[in-house]
C-alpha cells in the first residue's frame, strides 16, 4: 500500500547539504551548534501493507510527527521517495496532490483541528464540500458517518460545546467521510482522559474491524500502541530504530533503547509461548498438557499454574519447547528477557 | 536550558546576579560620566541655530518644496498620478458629503436629509448590534443636532467613513497577506512601526505638498494614522487561528485560497471586526487634527474656536466629538461580540425578521420624508442646548481661572525653575557629541550592538537636520512629561486596576480623553499656566495619560488569579500587594505603558508649540505656515521621527530587558 | 454563513439602493437655485478682523448674490499657494507680502490686486495698560533695557521675555532686539490665542509684559495695548532680515483675488472688487463675533442692516 523509501526532512538553512555529508552523523544537538540545522527525520524506510495498522512510536521530539506530514505532504520531505499504490506522491504536482488528500488520504489530529465556526455536520462535509458535491448529497453522507461513530443528535451542535472525546469522534467521523484508503492518525488520543481514550480505542478497533481500513497511527504510549498495532516502528532522534510486531519489540528488543522502553511493559500480556517456550531438559516428563505457540503468556497462564508437568508447545504436530510455572514466573516479574 | 539549571543552581544564580549589578553599575557610571562630562564641556559644540537662519539642508528642503510647487500641474508625475489620487479621492470625500452632510445647492439639505440619517444609522446599529445600540445611536445622534453641529458632525463622520473604507481597503488585504506570508510581514513591519512613532502633526505639511489643502490630504493622513491598526489586528487575527485547524483543511485537500476563504477568515472575523473599531476610532481621533489642514467638520469648529479664545464653543464642539465617538466605539465593540454570539443563534429567527421588515420600512419612510419635507432635511431645534453649555463652560472655565491663577502660576514657575530649566540647560549645553555618545551608550548596555547602530543614525540624521539644539529643548519637555505621565499611570493603573468600581468610574472618561481632541482644553491650559513650556507639558500629560492608565490597569487586573490569590495566602497586606505582587507581575505592562506615554507625549510635541513650548513643535508649525521655513519645518518633522524613534527603541529595548531578566 | 444574515444583507443593501434612487428623484428641484453665481473659495485667514470681513462678504455673496461659499481655513501664505491651484478665489485682508505679490500677480498672473479694504494696518511692539501708565518713558525703546529684568519669566532665563505670537506671522522682533542691543529674549507663543491671553493675564494681574501686536484687532478694545515706539521705519530699512533695526512699515491692507476668477463674469468678482470700510466697521463686526460670541451670518446682518447704502455701492448699483 505504501512504501516509505530513505525519507529525510532537515529543517535549517541549507537542508540538502547535510544529506550524505559527514555532518548527517552527528547528534542533533551537535549539528545543531555546528550548522544551525535540525534533522527531524533521518533516512526512514518501510512498508505498509492494505489493511494493516501501522504504529510510530515514539518520544516528543523522535520526528514522528513530522514524519506523517511527511507522508502527506503538509510537510515536504527534503528527500526520498514515498509510494502510494505505485505513485511517488512526492513527485505529483500540486492538483494531483490535493485529488489524493481528498479522496485518498485522512488525518485525524491530536487538538482535533476543528472549524469552530461550523456546525459538527459541516465539518464533518467540509472535504465533500470542496470536492464539489451537492448539499444535499454531503449532508447525506454526513450523516451516514456521524452514526458510523456515534455522534447521532450531535449534527448541529458547535464542536466547542462537545467534550473532549466527542470533538474527537468528529475529527474521526471527518476522516472518514471521503471513504478514504489510508487513515493518518496523529496521537489522535493524547489530548484525552485516559477512561475516555480508553473508549476512543476501542472505537478505532472496531472501526477497523468494521471498515478494514489501512491506518498509520502515530503515538507515544506504548501501551496504546501494542493494543492497536499489528506492527510498531520506533523512532529516536528522527531515525526507526526498529520496525516489529508488538511481541517481537517486547521479546527481542533491537537495543538499548527499545529495551528501556519495553522494560515496565508486562510482557505477559505480548508475549506468546513461542517466545518463552524452551527445549526440555533431558529428563524432564514430556507428558503434560499441550497448548499452541500463538496463546500468550498472559492467558496461559492458569493452565500452566494447574499443570503438575511442564506444558508442552506444539506447532503442527512438532515439539517447539516446553514451559514450566517457573518460567512464566520470571517472564511475569521481569527477570528473563 | 532547565537541565543545565537543575544541575548546578549555584553557580548560574550567582551569574544573573553579578549581572543585575553589573547593568546597574554600568548605568549609573553612564549618567554620572554624562554628567560630569556635560557641564565639564558646557557651551562647546551645542549647534544652536536662530529660528530665522537656515542650514543648506534646510534650504534644499525648501527649494524641493518650492519645485513641487512649481510644477504640480506640469510635471508627468504630478498630472498623471498623484493629482489623479487627489481628484479620485476628492470626489469619494465630496460624494459621501453631498450624500450626508453638504447642501446641493442654496439652503437645502444634503441627498439625506437629518431624520432619514437618524434613522437609517439607528437601523443599522440595529442590524450589527442590537436594539440597545440602536436606541444609543439615535439619542446621540439628536443630540449632536441639538448641541448645533448638526452639518459639522456629518462632515466629520463623512470624512471618517471616506478614510476608514479607503483604509479597510488597503488594511484589510494586506493584514491578510501579512498574516499568511511571514516574509511579508517582516518587511512591512517597521514601515508600520514608523507610521505609528511618527507624531500625526508631522506628517501634515509633507502630505500638504504633494495632495494640496483639503479633503484629499486628510483623508490621506487619516488613513496614514488608521491604515496600521487594520492592517496589524488583521494579521494578528489570522495568526490567532489555530494551526491544527488550517493544517486539518490542507490535509484534506483544501487549496490555499478555499482554506483562507472557508477556515482563516471566518475564525479570524472577530479580531479583524476589533480591527475594523480600532481603524475607525484613530481615523475619527485624526480627522479632527486634519483640520489644521482645512478638514471639514467639527476639528475646524475647535481650531477656529481656539483662534479665537473661544473656551466653550470649543468645549461645545470637542462634545460634539467625544459623542461621535462613543456611538461609533460602542457600535462596532457591540458587532465584534454579536459576531460570537452568531454561532449560537439566540435570536427568534422569526421576530428578528419580522423586526427588520418593520424597521426597513420605516427607514424609507424617514429617507423619503427628510427628502421632502425642510423640517426632516435641515436639523430643526439647532443648537437648542448647544449656546448654554457653551456659558457654563466659559463661566466654569473664568471662575477657575479667576481663583486659582495665583496657585497655577506659582506651580508653573516652580516646576520650570526647578526640574524644566535645569534639564533643559544641562541637555541644551551639552556638546552634541556628549549627548550623542552618552545615548549610544545607553542604546549598547540596554539593547546591544544592532541598537546601538540604530541610535548612532538617530543622533548622526538629528544633528544632520540642523535642530539639534532645538532637539534638545524639546527633548527635556518630552523627558519631565514623560516621567509624569508613567507615574500618574502606575497610580491610577494600579487604583483602576485593582477596583472594579474604579474601572467603571474611570473607563468613561479616560475613552472621553483620549477622543477629545487637545484643542479644546488648550485654551483654558493657557489661561491657567500662560503661554510656557509647563502648559505643553500639561497638555501632553493629559493627552498620553489615559493610554498609559489603560495599559497599566489592564495589566494588574490580568495578573492572574494564583499570583494575587498566592500573595493574599502569605499574608501580604495592601501595600506588599501592590508593590511585591501585582506591580513585578505586571512588569509587561507597565514597561509598555512607559513606552507609549512617551510615544504619546512625543505625538503632542507639535501641539506644545502652539502654546509657548518653543523648540521643534514651534518650527514644525511656523514652517507649515511660512513658506521660507517650509523646509525647517520639515527638518523638524524629520528631528521629531529620528528623536522618537530613538526614544521608543531605547524603552523598548529596556522593556524587552525586564522580562529577560524576569525568566531567568 | 447563516440564512439571517444573508436575508439581513440584502435587506438592508436593497433599502439603501431604492431610497437613494428615490433621494435623487426628490431631489432635483432643490438643485436649481445657485445657479447665477456659482461656486466662490474664499480663504479664512486664522485672526478675527479677516473673520470679520468674510462674514459680511460672504453674507451679501450668500443672501443677495445666491453664490454658494466655500470657506478655506488657511495661513495667509498657504492661501496664496491656492491661487494657481484653482483653490482660492479670493484673499480678503491681505497684509503686505511683497515676495508672494512679485511671483503670483507680476510673473505668474494669476493673482490680481483688487486695491485697499479701507483698513489700516498697524504692527509693532505693545505693553500692557496698567504698565504704560505707571512708567510712561516705556514706551521709547531707549528705555527698556532699563526694565528688562522685570520681564523674566520662567521661559527667557536671566533676560527679559519678549512675546510673538501666531508663527505665521513673519517677525523681525529676535534681529529688531539683536541689531537694538536690547536684553530681551523672543519667546514664541505659538498662537494668537496663546498671545491674546497672556496679555490678558498679564493686565489682570497687573503684571509686566511685552510683545509683538497689531491693529485693527478687537482685542484691542477689551484691553488697550500702548504701543511702543521703535526707530522709525524708512523705506528700505527692513530690506535685509538680519540687520533690520527699525520699526514695521504701515500696512495698506488690500484684497487679492484670482485672475481667473475675476474675468468670469461672476456678480461676486464685483462685490470683491467694490468692498471697502472703515477700521471702526471692522471692529464692530469682530466684537459681535469675538466678544459677543454671535456666528458670521448674525454679526453680518447686523452690520448690513445698519449700513444699507454701503451695501448698495459695493453691489454695483
Amino acid at each position: 500500500m505504501i512504501s516509505v523509501r530513505h525519507v529525510w526532512k532537515v529543517f535549517g538553512s541549507n537542508p540538502t547539504q547535510i544529506i550524505g555529508s559527514p555532518d548527517a552523523n552527528l547528534s542533533r544537538s551537535e549539528l545543531r551548534a555546528k550548522t544551525g540545522n535540525t534533522i527531524a527525520v533521518r533516512d526512514v524506510s518501510f512498508d505498509v501493507a492494505p489493511g494493516e495498522v501501522f504504529v510510530v512510536m515514539g518520544l516528543s521530539g523522535s520526528g514522528k510527527s513530522t514524519l506523517v506530514r511527511c507522508m502527506t505532504r503538509l510537510i515536504e520531505p527534503t528527500q526520498g521517495e514515498i509510494f502510494f499504490q505505485e505513485e511517488d506522491i512526492l513527485k505529483v504536482d500540486e492538483k494531483r496532490l490535493r485529488e489524493l488528500r481528498k479522496t485518498r488520504f485522512s488525518m485525524v489530529f491530536q487538538h482535533f483541528g476543528l472549524l469552530p465556526h461550523r456546525k459538527v455536520i459541516d465539518n464533518i462535509a467540509y472535504s465533500l464540500e470542496i470536492n464539489g458535491v451537492s448539499k444535499v448529497e454531503r449532508h447525506d453522507r454526513a450523516n451516514q458517518v456521524i452514526e458510523l461513530v456515534g455522534l447521532q443528535g450531535y449534527g448541529h451542535a458547535y464542536p466547542e460545546k462537545l467534550s473532549g472525546g466527542m470533538q474527537q469522534r468528529v475529527g474521526l467521523a471527518r476522516a472518514l467521510a471521503v471513504d478514504p484508503q489510508v487513515l493518518f492518525l496523529d496521537e489522535p488520543f493524547s489530548a484525552l482522559d485516559p477512561l475516555i481514550r480508553r473508549d476512543m480505542q476501542a472505537e478505532v478497533i472496531r472501526l477497523h474491524h468494521q471498515l478494514g481500513k489501512t491506518m498509520v497511527f502515530i503515538t507515544h504510549d506504548l501501551a496504546e500502541a501494542v493494543k492497536l498495532g499489528d506492527r510498531i516502528a520506533i523512532m529516536r532522534d528522527g531515525a526507526i530504530v526498529q520496525i516489529g510486531t508488538p511481541e517481537e519489540l517486547v521479546a527481542a528488543p533491537a537495543d538499548d533503547y527499545v529495551a528501556n522502553f519495553v522494560q515496565d511493559f508486562p510482557k505477559s500480556q505480548v508475549l506468546t509461548l513461542r517466545w518463552i517456550a524452551r527445549k526440555p531438559d533431558e529428563n524432564e516428563d514430556l507428558s503434560g498438557p499441550i497448548l499452541p505457540p500463538t496463546v500468550t503468556v498472559h492467558n496461559s497462564m492458569r493452565q500452566i499454574v494447574e499443570s503438575a508437568l511442564p506444558i508442552r508447545v506444539m506447532e503442527d504436530g512438532h515439539l517447539l519447547g516446553v514451559v514450566t510455572t517457573k518460567d512464566m514466573l520470571s517472564v511475569v516479574s521481569g527477570s528473563e528477557l | 536550558m532547565s537541565a543545565t539549571v537543575l544541575a548546578k543552581p549555584k553557580p548560574v544564580q550567582k551569574a544573573n546576579v553579578v549581572q543585575k549589578y553589573k547593568m546597574e553599575l554600568y548605568l549609573s557610571a553612564l549618567s554620572a560620566g554624562f554628567v560630569f562630562f556635560a557641564i565639564l564641556l558646557r557651551g562647546i559644540a551645542t549647534l544652536p541655530l536662530d529660528t530665522s537662519s537656515l542650514t543648506s539642508f534646510q534650504s534644499w528642503l525648501n527649494s524641493v518644496s518650492d519645485w513641487i510647487g512649481n510644477n504640480q500641474n506640469s510635471n508627468p508625475f504630478f498630472t498623471f498620478f498623484i493629482n489623479v489620487i487627489r481628484d479620485s479621492i476628492d470626489a469619494f470625500v465630496t460624494g459621501i458629503q453631498d450624500l450626508i452632510s453638504q447642501s446641493i445647492g442654496n439652503n437645502a439639505s444634503p441627498l439625506i436629509g437629518w431624520l432619514g440619517i437618524v434613522v437609517l444609522l439607528s437601523f443599522v446599529a440595529y442590524t450589527v448590534a442590537n436594539v440597545r445600540i440602536a436606541i444609543l445611536v439615535f439619542l446621540g445622534l439628536v443630540s449632536l443636532g441639538l448641541l448645533g453641529f448638526w452639518q459639522e458632525s456629518m462632515d466629520t463622520l463623512a470624512l471618517t467613513l471616506a478614510a476608514v473604507v479607503l483604509a479597510l481597503i488597503i488594511g484589510i488585504p494586506l493584514g491578510i497577506c501579512a498574516g499568511l506570508f511571514p516574509r511579508f510581514e517582516k518587511v512591512i513591519t517597521p514601515f508600520l512601526d514608523f507610521a505609528q512613532v511618527m507624531p500625526t502633526f508631522v506628517y501634515l505639511t509633507p502630505v500638504t505638498l504633494f495632495f494640496l489643502i483639503g479633503p484629499a490630504s486628510a483623508t490621506i493622513v487619516t488613513m496614514v494614522y488608521a491604515i496600521p491598526p487594520a492592517l496589524r489586528i488583521t494579521s494578528v487575527a489570522l495568526h490567532e487561528v489555530p494551526w491544527s485547524s488550517v493544517e486539518a483543511a490542507v490535509s484534506m485537500g483544501s487549496t490555499r485560497i478555499q482554506a483562507l476563504r472557508k477556515v482563516q477568515l471566518p475564525q479570524a472575523k472577530r479580531t479583524i471586526v476589533v480591527g475594523i473599531n480600532q481603524t475607525i476610532m484613530a481615523a475619527l481621533s485624526m480627522v479632527t487634527i486634519a483640520a489644521l489642514i482645512d478638514a471639514p467638520g467639527l476639528g475646524k469648529v475647535v481650531v477656529t474656536a481656539l483662534e479665537s479664545l473661544d473656551i466653550g464653543k470649543s468645549f461645545q464642539a470637542g462634545l460634539g466629538i467625544v459623542i461621535l465617538a462613543v456611538l461609533l466605539d460602542r457600535t462596532t465593540t457591540a458587532a465584534a461580540s454579536k459576531v460570537d454570539t452568531e454561532n449560537s443563534h439566540l435570536v427568534s429567527h422569526k421576530r428578528h425578521r419580522q423586526i427588520l421588515l418593520f424597521g426597513g420600512i420605516a427607514t424609507l419612510v424617514a429617507l423619503l420624508i427628510s427628502r421632502i419635507y425642510s423640517w426632516a432635511g435641515n436639523f430643526p431645534g439647532t443648537g437648542l442646548i448647544g449656546s448654554d453649555i457653551a456659558r457654563y463652560a466659559d463661566d466654569i472655565v473664568n471662575w477657575i481661572q479667576l481663583h486659582f491663577v495665583s496657585v497655577t502660576n506659582a506651580i508653573t514657575n516652580g516646576v520650570s525653575y526647578g526640574l524644566i530649566n535645569p534639564i533643559q540647560n544641562l541637555l541644551t549645553n551639552s556638546p552634541w557629541f556628549v549627548t550623542g555618545l552618552a545615548f549610544v551608550l545607553l542604546a549598547l548596555i540596554l539593547g546591544g550592538k544592532k541598537l546601538a547602530i540604530i541610535s548612532t543614525l538617530c543622533v548622526l540624521g538629528i544633528v544632520g537636520t540642523g535642530l539639534w539644539s532645538d532637539t534638545m529643548t524639546t527633548l527635556a519637555s518630552v523627558l519631565v512629561a514623560a516621567t509624569a505621565t508613567v507615574a500618574i499611570g502606575i497610580i491610577f493603573g494600579v487604583w483602576i486596576g485593582r477596583s472594579k468600581r474604579a474601572d467603571q468610574i474611570m473607563r468613561p472618561m479616560l475613552d472621553a480623553g483620549q477622543v477629545l481632541p487637545a484643542f479644546v482644553y488648550l485654551v483654558p491650559f493657557l489661561g491657567l499656566f500662560g503661554a510656557t513650556r509647563f502648559t505643553a507639558i500639561m497638555a501632553a500629560i493629559v493627552y498620553a495619560a489615559p493610554a498609559s492608565i489603560k495599559l497599566m490597569a489592564d495589566g494588574i487586573a490580568g495578573v492572574p488569579a494564583s499570583i494575587t490569590e498566592a500573595g493574599i495566602a502569605a499574608g501580604s497586606n495592601k501595600w506588599q500587594m501592590i508593590v511585591k505582587v501585582q506591580l513585578p507581575s505586571a512588569r509587561r505592562a507597565l514597561a509598555l505603558s512607559t513606552n507609549q506615554g512617551i510615544i504619546y507625549v512625543l505625538a503632542m510635541v507639535v501641539v506644545g508649540g502652539l502654546v509657548g513650548a518653543g523648540g521643534l513643535g514651534y518650527l514644525v508649525v511656523a514652517g507649515f505656515t511660512q513658506l521660507n521655513l517650509t523646509g525647517k519645518g520639515l527638518a523638524a518633522g524629520l528631528a521629531i521621527v529620528l528623536l522618537g524613534i530613538l526614544l521608543d527603541r531605547i524603552t523598548q529595548a529596556a522593556a524587552a530587558r525586564s522580562m529577560l531578566e524576569r525568566t531567568k | 454563513m447563516s440564512t439571517t444574515s444573508r436575508f439581513r444583507r440584502g435587506t438592508v443593501f436593497l433599502l439603501v439602493a431604492t431610497a437613494i434612487s428615490f433621494a435623487f428623484s426628490a431631489g432635483a428641484p432643490a438643485q436649481a437655485a445657485a445657479a447665477k453665481c456659482g461656486t466662490v473659495n474664499l480663504a479664512d485667514n486664522a485672526w478675527v478682523g479677516y473673520e470679520a470681513d468674510l462674514a459680511v462678504v460672504s453674507y451679501i455673496m450668500k443672501n443677495d448674490l445666491g453664490c454658494k461659499v466655500v470657506v478655506k481655513n488657511l495661513s495667509e501664505q498657504v492661501s496664496w499657494q491656492g491661487f494657481p491651484t484653482g483653490q482660492i478665489d479670493a484673499i480678503l485682508e491681505n497684509w503686505g507680502h511683497e515676495d508672494l505679490a512679485a511671483k503670483y500677480i507680476t510673473k505668474q498672473k494669476v493673482a490680481v490686486d483688487l486695491g485697499s479694504t479701507g483698513n489700516k494696518g498697524i504692527i509693532g511692539w505693545y505693553v500692557v495698560p496698567w504698565l504704560a501708565a505707571k512708567y510712561p518713558d516705556i514706551t521709547n525703546w531707549k528705555n527698556l533695557n532699563k526694565y528688562a529684568s522685570m520681564f523674566k519669566t520662567s521661559e527667557s532665563g536671566s533676560q527679559g521675555a519678549f512675546l510673538d505670537g501666531d508663527p505665521s506671522y513673519v517677525t523681525n522682533d529676535a534681529a529688531i532686539i539683536k541689531n537694538l542691543k536690547l536684553n530681551y529674549k523672543v519667546i514664541y507663543t505659538g498662537s494668537e490665542a496663546a498671545l491674546i491671553t497672556s496679555f490678558r493675564n498679564a493686565e489682570a494681574q497687573k503684571k509686566p509684559m511685552i510683545g509683538y501686536f497689531y491693529e485693527p484687532q478687537w482685542f484691542l478694545a477689551q484691553v488697550p495695548l500702548v504701543h511702543v515706539t521703535l526707530p522709525a521705519w524708512k523705506s528700505g530699512c527692513d530690506a535685509n532680515p538680519k540687520t533690520v533695526a527699525c520699526d514695521y512699515p504701515p500696512y495698506a491692507l488690500n484684497k487679492v483675488a484670482s485672475a481667473k476668477f475675476m474675468s468670469s463674469g461672476s456678480p461676486a468678482a464685483t462685490l470683491l472688487k467694490n468692498f471697502s470700510w472703515t477700521n471702526a466697521d471692522q471692529n464692530s463686526v469682530a466684537k459681535s463675533l469675538a466678544v459677543d460670541k454671535l456666528s458670521d451670518d448674525a454679526a453680518a446682518k447686523i452690520w448690513i442692516t445698519a449700513h444699507p447704502a454701503i451695501v448698495k455701492k459695493w453691489l454695483g448699483n
